[in-house]
């Protein structure tokens, strides 16, 4: 069966790119740090020798509509253009191509509707910076085929939050019983506390540096009761509005498991938000 | 109410850079014209199959055709897509990087949570 050789979860901010190639007047000061922090959690994916990656995030309006809005959706396709004109436009964000790991997909996809996810299928999807930023923070080769997987963080009504965490565990589980001899890294990304396009955006730090002190501990030790108990969906109102992308955080906590330690825990306090980076290793830490 | 027609606004403007530059010039005669051309495409059909009832308000449609993004907040429109949107269209109009960002955001600084309701 395929190994789960590791999970990782990141926030995924559209102007990493921009700051860290920017040289001279346009290089922002705190991209240096940035850069080296990036490169110490690359290293933490590089180091579990992954053949296949599963990628978590969520559409932010390019293909997923309000006309037609999947809670989950896998892609089934053998590739998957990626990025679109504004995020061209706003973040300077490359267009890129990648390859998809159809017999994963179709796996995924009827593991997980047999196991009660009734889950949305798209054959060809164009994927957005929830994705890309971390093929580009973690694998700018971009050379490995994916699946992509995504949740809906966005457009209310929502899933609740326990079941995100119930279908990380549910990836999990249905990627550890693919018939393969791959090594499949599981990756997600989200939000801390975080608003857009309201009154507390763009501030010194994330609007809401206490909740992102304890999220950052709970998904750091595995805690998802002490998460679960204090994460609502009127709660994540409260750090910002576009909070709910804290609930991809907890899927991926849900695919690492209750009680897992992060093997690679670190933060960087930028404006408007705080970045955030986790590494585990199912398996135990790769030498 | 209408949010979904006016969030339908937003997100069809955002992704076309020609519409982007019209509505910035000409907000009046954009959003009249999107209405009666635009507003009831069923977007994933290429025949050009549409709906038959999506209108705005008077409100809403006052609020598009003068750029009022506090307006806008506060009758639900989807704030990542207004955010997108404006900055699309006014951050080139200031210095500073994300000067346009925070004054967006100091324009909005009345509203407490819980903000207005956004589900469609």
């Amino acid at each position: 069966m395929a190994q789960v050789v590791a999970v990782i979860a990141s926030t995924h901010h559209p102007f990493y790119y921009r700051a860290t190639t920017a040289t001279g007047e346009d290089r922002p000061p705190f991209a240096d740090e940035w850069a080296r922090k990036i490169l110490a959690f690359r290293e933490t994916l590089t180091r579990a020798r992954p053949d296949v990656l599963v990628m978590v995030g969520s559409d932010h309006f390019h293909q997923l509509w309000l006309d037609n809005m999947p809670q989950f959706l896998v892609g089934k396709a053998p590739f998957y253009d990626a990025n679109w004109y504004n995020e061209e436009r706003e973040f300077g964000l490359p267009r890129m191509l990648l390859r998809g790991q159809e017999d994963l997909s179709a796996h995924v996809l009827r593991a997980g509707l047999d196991a009660g996810f009734d889950l949305a299928f798209s054959n060809e999807l164009r994927i957005d910076h929830s994705i890309t930023c971390p093929i580009i923070t973690l694998r700018p080769e971009a050379d490995l085929p994916i699946v992509p997987i995504y949740t809906n963080i966005f457009a209310p009504p929502l899933p609740q939050p326990k079941r995100f965490v119930q279908l990380g565990a549910a990836i999990r589980e249905i990627v550890e019983s693919w018939p393969s001899h791959l090594r499949v890294a599981v990756i997600g990304t989200g939000h801390l506390s975080l608003e857009l396009g309201g009154p507390r955006q763009f501030g010194p730090q994330g609007p809401d540096p206490e909740f992102d002190r304890r999220a950052v501990e709970w998904i750091a030790n595995g805690d998802l009761d002490g998460c679960l108990s204090e994460v609502t969906l009127d709660s994540l109102h409260a750090p910002g509005n576009a909070t709910h992308g804290f609930m991809d955080f907890m899927l991926m906590m849900g695919v690492a498991g209750a009680g897992a330690k992060a093997d690679h825990v670190d933060t960087l306090d930028l404006f408007h938000t705080m970045e955030a980076y986790f590494t585990w290793y199912p398996n135990g830490a790769p030498a | 109410m209408s949010r979904y027609l006016v969030d339908k606004f937003l997100y069809t403007v955002d992704r076309d850079p020609e519409l982007v530059e019209r509505y910035r010039t000409d907000p009046h005669a954009t959003v009249a014209w999107w209405e009666a051309e635009r507003a009831n495409a069923v977007l994933n059909c290429t025949t050009g199959e549409a709906s038959t009832w999506l209108r705005f308000t008077d409100e809403e449609r006052d609020a598009l055709a003068s750029h009022d993004h506090v307006r806008l907040f506060a009758l639900g429109a989807h704030p990542f897509l207004t955010l997108t949107l404006f900055i699309a269209m006014f951050e080139r109009d200031h210095d500073e990087p994300m000067a346009y960002q925070k004054q967006y955001g100091l324009r909005l600084a009345h509203f407490s949570l819980p903000y207005p309701d956004i589900a469609t």
